[in-house]
């Protein structure tokens, strides 16, 4: 009996042992916190938003993105010129911000506009069903047999070349990806029971689609939106590797890398300053969607 | 089976049909005419000549059904900026080019791809999935023409200027432009397939990982079955399954992606016909290469989705 001294048994108080200890989460709560957690994706969030603000502010600080100076081209990074100059004498610094600021505006307008369509048509397919849906799927199917690229180029050579032409080839087939995505989500989830109790309570079709279909499916819609940004800002870059894109002397990332490699290598930081700004954009938001489907999906959350 | 067959045939032809129809109109929506460029001396009466010539004083109905008409035996007019050399004539000669870097650059990054998503799954989170998890985003965010600056620069310029300088001769191991013996052909065809090796390299892996913790692969260790036939016979050939579904989409990815590397590379091929076509604003090549490039991907793509459901029975039965 001496062995029982050694232990005390533990007061059974029902009311202690049920007390939960940790404040219970909401779903938006844990999403956010798996996402503070996550340092990869945070860092990417502040290069973000940092980036965001240099394209707003930034061409206001330095307007002169246009300025040639023909006494002192392509010269190395200096004092007056932190980045250097280009082959007109225009400072790489002030066009690399204008640059910042038309990529990332081509890349936002034009993935909000395939977000706002594709959600739409996606939306109304999968919620309609039968006929409709079939009709409009076949559309689909048609328009995602024509590779993209071709479209933009058709585009591109026979409109005028500017912002405005590039945003629009950019979303003449950009929409559906997005558009299939949602129309799965949707099919999925008007089967489910509060869809279902949404609709003895009298909410009418719109209504469901609108205030509960559409809010449930937006965890793969915002990672797809975010992974789409970086794909229209690449296209962009092709684009004006091509000739097709921005034509200077507006500046953008795509035609500064232009620039920089039609002088590679004897000028080097006119290549490597739009790289490296481009290269780090553009794994900024990959590994941001990265960390937001981990977050948005509660299988993934450790 | 054979209805999903007929109904991928007739959604090939609509698709087609859509791109002629769209590129005609696009054609036509240009203000001016096709001869209006250079020589604005011309008089009115050599205008309504020519425009007799090419056919385009009669109704915009009439010249669409001659276009399509031309298209569907093969002709896809006159280019106007090489020497007024027909379209599909160039098309036989630059395609066999263009399909040449095609495949050695799908076979490249297929095989490299489906390699390092493997071993990134068989090893998660030791050195070689970082490996690929960088390969891959290295793909996803470096164009392929910032790659190829650099490559030919380092490879091309840089190691031959060392091989002169050590050993005097001007043998060129990676020469960084023009497509003539294999040496020729390393990178860009490494450049080209990078983006496959990124998308399948991630693709794979998380497939692999999907298959892995499945039950049957429980099974298969409770079988006693050696771990390297549990690896290729279980775990590769079901995860190959979502690999092979993109596999036709890939096709269109590295069709388009060349026409950069084949002006880069001076690679004479259709991509670098497109790209010129387009600075030169030669509309009919511009046009007659996109429906060709058009009518090529969706056929491609209707082939590798008809192989799709030879290897996967679940689609025969789907449909």
């Amino acid at each position: 009996m001496e062995m029982v001294k050694d232990f005390t048994p533990v007061p059974r108080d029902l009311e202690a042992s049920q007390k939960i200890y940790r404040k219970s989460i909401s779903y938006s709560q844990g999403v956010v916190r798996t996402l503070l957690q996550n340092k990869v994706a945070m860092v990417s969030l502040v290069f973000i938003l940092f980036l965001i603000v240099v394209a707003i502010a930034g061409p206001i600080a330095f307007p002169d993105y246009e300025k040639t100076d023909l006494l002192h081209t392509l010269t190395p990074p200096s004092k007056e010129h932190i980045l250097g100059t280009d082959e007109l004498g225009r400072d790489v610094f002030t066009r690399l911000i204008r640059g910042t600021r038309t990529s990332l505006m081509i890349g936002f307008i034009a993935e909000t506009i395939n977000l706002v369509v594709g959600m739409l048509y996606g939306g109304i397919a999968g919620f309609l069903g039968g006929k409709a849906d079939n009709i409009m799927m076949r559309i689909i199917d048609i328009l995602m047999s024509i590779p993209q690229m071709l479209v933009m180029i058709l585009m591109l050579t026979v409109l005028k070349k500017g912002i405005p032409t590039l945003i629009l080839s950019l979303t003449i087939t950009g929409w559906i990806g997005l558009a299939r995505l949602v129309r799965g989500q949707i099919l999925s989830l008007r089967e489910n029971e509060y869809a279902l109790a949404a609709k003895v309570l009298g909410a009418g079709k719109k209504e469901i689609l609108l205030t509960h279909l559409l809010p449930n499916a937006i965890g793969p819609i915002i990672v797809n939106y975010t992974m789409s940004i970086p794909g229209a800002i690449g296209a962009e870059a092709g684009l004006s590797y091509l000739g097709l894109g921005i034509s200077v002397p507006e500046a953008s990332w795509g035609n500064m890398l232009q620039a920089g490699s039609s002088q590679f290598p004897a000028s080097l930081w006119l290549f490597f300053a739009p790289a490296v700004l481009f290269a780090l954009a553009m794994l900024a938001f990959n590994l941001l969607g990265d960390g937001l489907r981990d977050a948005l999906d509660p299988k993934m959350r450790r | 089976m054979r209805r999903y067959i007929i109904k991928r045939i007739i959604l090939a032809f609509a698709t087609i049909f859509v791109v002629m129809t769209a590129t005609f109109f696009l054609m036509h929506a240009i203000p001016g005419t096709p001869f209006s460029g250079n020589n604005d001396s011309m008089s009115a009466e050599t205008l309504a000549v020519l425009m007799e010539k090419y056919g385009m004083d009669k109704p915009l109905y009439k010249q669409y059904l001659t276009y399509v008409w031309n298209i569907l035996h093969g002709d896809f007019g006159v280019s106007m900026s090489n020497g007024y050399r027909s379209v599909t004539e160039i098309i036989l000669t630059a395609f066999p080019v263009s399909a040449d870097l095609g495949i050695r650059a799908l076979i490249f990054g297929t095989i490299a791809g489906i390699l390092l998503g493997i071993e990134a799954a068989l090893h998660r989170n030791k050195p070689i999935d970082h490996i690929s998890t960088i390969t891959a985003i290295i793909g996803i965010s470096i164009p392929s023409f910032v790659l190829g600056t650099i490559l030919q620069t380092i490879l091309g310029l840089g190691l031959s200027g060392w091989v002169k300088a050590t050993f005097h001769t001007d043998y060129q191991l990676f020469p960084i432009a023009r497509w003539q013996s294999f040496r020729y052909t390393i990178i860009p065809s490494f450049v080209l397939g990078m983006g496959t090796v990124a998308s399948l390299a991630r693709l794979m892996r998380t497939s692999m990982l999907d298959v892995i913790n499945q039950d049957y692969i429980r099974t298969a260790k409770a079988k006693g079955i050696s771990r390297q036939q549990i690896i290729w016979k279980h775990e590769v050939r079901n995860a190959m399954m979502p690999v092979i579904t993109v596999l036709g989409r890939m096709i269109g990815g590295v069709v388009t992606g060349s026409y950069i590397i084949e002006s880069q590379f001076a690679i004479p091929g259709l991509g670098k016909y497109l790209v010129n076509s387009i600075t030169a604003r030669d509309y009919t090549m511009t046009m007659g290469l996109t429906v060709f490039y058009s009518i090529f991907i969706v056929f491609s793509m209707l082939l590798v989705d008809l192989l799709y459901s030879v290897i996967d029975p679940r689609v025969r039965l789907a449909k």
